[in-house]
């Protein structure tokens, strides 16, 4: 081979501001969601819900729904006496049987030839119902005499509605305390003795739900083998494909889950919700392609929320600065049934125990069954609400001191190396960089200073500045036997590489940044690379896309099967250069040596050359990554995760006294996200993610009174709009993990975890008074400025 | 089931003869008898601006429009937008910025953006806020939508 001119390299990828491969689509409405996919003979589903929050089914008359022509199928529980259990518990069913228990409850589904006529069924179906007591305040569900929500199942429910054998949606539970988790680390007792300063506050943190822009929809289609294609906006395909599996009692290499582009997910996609095995089971009954889309009245009523909870906090601290110790005791409304939002302790109690250094620490919580809609994962799981009291006690225990709050935050914070007394050991962390680097950018000490000597001014229109700061898993999370995810790589003929991998594109920009971890690897540009991710029967295994882990495992995983190309290549083209493999590289789309970049040859001309002879070759490669981390004990103690993200926010908010209106006006972030890899898609994740938190702190908040959504549209349900955004000044602490792909680390939960923590310190540095319940809506904001709120307590023991 | 309407309008800059039923809407129409799939259902009932198309040069909510009313009417798409030299510019300006994520939004957003730059060439960050907020995103919090709009705003280089 002759050596020709020297490439001119290009510079690394890594850090550059990278366009979404998907974008050029998506702009211009070629991208086919859910809801633009129709499938040849496909029926139309629509579900009856339940009119009752809380009710024994008396009766189902389905007769005149089935009469009406176009119908195909009308099911109710008793039609699919095989149905099982679905949920993080297993105790819901997809179709009710006895009873009913929130107002999203799923009674009875028709397939039909339109969408019209399916929705005329539902209305000829007639229910009658027998209320039963309505449970819709947890410490109400807590009471003694309180009535069962999920009591053991008698009469009909054990009768015609289920298979004998089957299993019950029963989990035997003897009140309505659905799950508990406890966790401590050493001796709090000890803890407050020693300590000169101690707080204890309860917080109330409310219910917002996902609003993804896509509405929820699936399409179920039987082969004549029974084998069942699934289009799904799921963002855990291969779990699902089991729990699918169990549904029907059919293996689960009979099921294939493909997922077109998703309208958002936020963690909403990461449960089975009854409507998916409901359509399973039309298109099972009909043999032909049943379809479901939700309304948006639907979307708001029957997904899943974030988890509402109730939280005391007790803390305390040494006269130095130095945290003592912390107890927390949480209150989940858990809705009626059992989703991730139940869950979501295993994240709260991180921050309680390992945001900053304590030494004594102790975590219970109770997650109750109630009549009210039931909570999801949404991004942050749980880091939000427990964020939120634990920053508050920050600022208050360094009032207490008469410290500033950022000097307390730093005496105390975690450095790297660091492992906590629960477990986690953090081989980075830019805590301290990102908790400087607000402050300073912010000015938060000079404004913090200022503003609260301006509590007397006699303006009603007070600033204020308040910070946050939170930890969070940055390198997957090792809840399920298996955090992996593998990846097949082929080069064809013409050096255009295809990346099969197991994760799932949600919007984050994974197949971006995916192709430019493999591009960075293989010398190539963007351009040479294509991403095959949404198919079950072709993709690798993968969890799932959860705890912000997308960019650090499935990119491991694509490196290696990247690494492993690039090495089959240059021991080929060794044996055919003379040269040794160590001695040549991939760059600009040609093998080069190493030492002075002079070419040896294009890459496409050496891949042909591979292929077309005698003793071809193909470079295919597949890898598996497993993260070094560990499973938590029984004891919730474990290194979770491989790498832990951490960031710091600084609010500056206005807050007119007159009104109760508060206008986030700035925010001013540091995140330690390892290595930027994309520049314009980190921002993305940034810049999206404070608006989510601004949303959650500020105008979100889906009102549930007596089980009834009160606001099921985005009238009433007040997301945040473009003039509303505050401006936002974000900086970068790269720590250059040592596990993460090019040293970066996870940060697609982060950014939304601290606003709501720190806008309610801005309003305190505002006013002077602390408001202990989310949302700051201006009634609840005036309320409390003007001493009306109704206090928030709770009496934990 | 419901009594049809014979229509004609300008769809994209062709003609468009279609019988529809009185009470269809608007978006329907487009997405499922016409099958332009670009224009998004998110609420159907005006409050998130997926569905946003042009009508007579003036930004529209398709679902809140009945499909009858376009009778006459000179309608533009997402799809009609790709081939104009605005449309054209926007989106790449939405590409260059990041100003799509999950991109659901995106076609109604690069609609409403379209109307604004033609009604007001040189809007300021501030004036694009304003006429974008009609339109929800719930990925992006908006700034880069806000970027790539100012960005196209821009007289040629």
């Amino acid at each position: 081979m002759a050596a020709t001119d020297p490439v001119v390299v290009p510079q690394s990828l890594i850090g550059q501001r990278i366009p979404k491969l998907d974008a050029p689509d998506k702009t211009s409405g070629r991208t086919r969601y859910i809801d633009d996919i129709d499938v040849p003979g496909q029926l139309h589903a629509r579900i009856l819900r339940s009119t009752e929050v809380h009710a024994k089914i008396r009766s189902i008359d389905t007769s005149a729904a089935r009469a009406l022509p176009g119908v195909h199928a009308v099911i109710t529980a008793r039609d699919v006496p095989w149905q099982r259990p679905i949920g993080v518990a297993k105790d819901h069913l997809p179709l009710k049987t006895d009873r009913v228990r929130s107002l999203r409850d799923e009674i009875a589904a028709v397939a039909a030839d339109t969408v019209e006529i399916a929705e005329a069924a539902v209305k000829l179906i007639k229910v009658d119902y027998e209320p039963l007591p309505i449970l819709s305040d947890p410490l109400d569900a807590l009471k003694p005499d309180a009535p069962l929500i999920h009591p053991e199942p008698r009469g009909e429910d054990v009768g015609p509605h289920l298979k004998p054998g089957a299993p019950v949606a029963f989990t035997g539970k003897p009140d309505n305390v659905a799950m508990t988790f406890d966790y401590a680390q050493g001796d709090v007792v000890a803890g407050e003795a020693e300590s000169d300063v101690v707080v204890e506050d309860t917080f109330r943190l409310h219910y917002v739900t996902h609003c993804c822009m896509g509405v929820s929809g699936v399409i179920a289609d039987f082969d004549p083998k029974g084998n069942l294609l699934l289009y799904s906006n799921t963002q855990v395909p291969f779990l699902h494909k089991r729990e699918f599996a169990e549904l029907l009692g059919i293996d689960p290499g009979r099921i294939r889950i493909i997922q077109p582009p998703i309208g958002g997910g936020f963690g909403s996609k990461l449960d089975i919700y009854p409507f998916e095995p409901i359509v399973i089971f039309l298109a099972q009954i009909t043999r032909r392609p049943v379809k479901l889309m939700f309304t948006r009245t639907e979307e708001f009523i029957a997904s899943p929320t974030r988890q509402p909870v109730l939280l005391k906090l007790r803390s305390g601290c040494k006269q130095d600065g130095t945290l003592t110790f912390r107890t927390a005791e949480t209150l989940h409304d858990n809705g009626a049934y059992t989703s991730w939002g139940a869950t979501t302790p295993f994240v709260m109690m991180q921050t309680i125990s390992s945001l900053y250094r304590v030494p004594h620490c102790q975590y219970h919580t109770k997650a109750v069954y109630t009549n009210n809609p039931y909570a999801g994962s949404f991004r942050g799981y749980g880091n939000l609400q427990a964020t939120f009291a634990v920053e508050a006690h920050m600022d208050k225990l360094a009032d207490a001191l008469g410290m500033d709050p950022l000097e307390f935050r730093l005496k105390n914070a975690q450095d790297p190396g660091e492992v906590t007394p629960q477990g986690m050991h953090f081989k980075t962390c830019g805590l301290k960089q990102c908790l400087s680097t607000v402050a300073a950018r912010s000015d938060y000490q000079r404004k913090r200073r200022e503003n609260a000597a301006r509590w007397q001014d006699g303006n009603p229109v007070k600033r204020g500045v308040g910070m946050a700061a939170m930890l969070h898993v940055g390198g997957g999370a090792k809840i399920y036997p298996s955090d992996g995810c593998g990846t097949i790589l082929k080069i064809d003929d013409f050096a255009h590489v295809t990346i099969i991998t197991g994760a799932s594109e949600i919007g984050q920009g994974s197949e971006t940044v995916l192709s430019q971890l493999v591009c960075e690897e293989l010398g190539l540009t963007l351009a040479a690379v294509t991403v095959v991710n949404n198919d079950t029967d072709i993709t690798p295994w993968d969890v799932g896309v959860h705890a912000s882990r997308t960019t650090f495992i499935a990119g491991n995983s694509a490196i290696g099967a990247a690494r492993q190309a690039k090495a089959k290549i240059l021991a080929s083209a060794a044996a055919k250069s003379g040269l040794a493999a160590e001695e040549l590289d991939l760059k600009g789309g040609h093998v080069v040596r190493k030492a002075d970049g002079e070419r040896v040859v294009e890459l496409g001309k050496f891949m042909r050359s591979l292929h077309f002879t005698d003793k071809a070759q193909l470079v295919m490669t597949t890898f598996y990554y497993e993260p070094p981390s560990k499973h938590q004990d029984k004891q919730f103690k474990g290194d979770v995760s491989a790498a832990y993200a951490w960031a710091s926010q600084v609010c500056e908010v206005e807050v007119d006294t007159d009104t109760g209106i508060v206008r986030l006006i700035k925010v001013t972030g540091a995140h330690d996200v390892g290595r930027v890899l994309n520049r314009l898609g980190i921002e993305g994740q940034i810049e999206g993610g404070v608006v989510m938190g601004q949303g959650y702190a500020l105008t979100e908040n889906l009102m549930v009174e007596g089980g009834i959504t009160r606001n099921p549209n985005f009238r009433d349900y007040k997301l945040v709009t473009a003039p509303e955004i505050p401006e936002m000044d974000i900086s970068f602490i790269e720590t250059m993990d040592g596990e993460g792909p090019q040293g970066a680390k996870g940060v697609g939960e982060a950014p939304a975890i601290c606003i709501a923590a720190a806008v309610a310190n801005a309003i305190y540095n505002a006013t002077g008074t602390r408001i202990y319940a989310a949302p700051f809506t201006p009634e609840n904001v005036y309320r409390a400025l003007h001493g009306a709120a109704e206090p928030v307590a709770w009496n934990a023991a | 089931m419901s009594i049809k309407v014979e229509i004609g309008f300008k769809l994209n800059g062709v003609a468009c003869r279609i019988s529809v039923p009185a009470d269809l809407s608007t978006l329907r129409m487009l997405r499922e008898e016409l099958g332009l799939t670009g224009t998004k259902y998110g609420c159907g009932e005006g409050e998130c601006g997926a569905c946003t198309i042009v009508v007579d040069g003036v930004t529209m909510n398709s679902c809140l429009m009945f499909a009858a009313d376009c009778d006459g009417r000179d309608v533009v798409t997402i799809e009609g937008l790709a081939a104009s030299r605005r449309g054209e510019r926007l989106r790449e300006a939405f590409v260059k910025h990041g100003a799509v994520q999950c991109g659901f939004c995106t076609p109604g957003f690069v609609v409403q953006a379209t109307r604004l730059l033609e009604k007001h060439p040189q809007a300021s960050a501030a004036e694009i806020q304003r006429g974008i907020e009609g339109n929800l995103c719930r990925c992006t919090g908006y700034r880069k939508i806000v970027e790539a709009i100012a960005d196209a705003a821009l007289p040629d280089q």
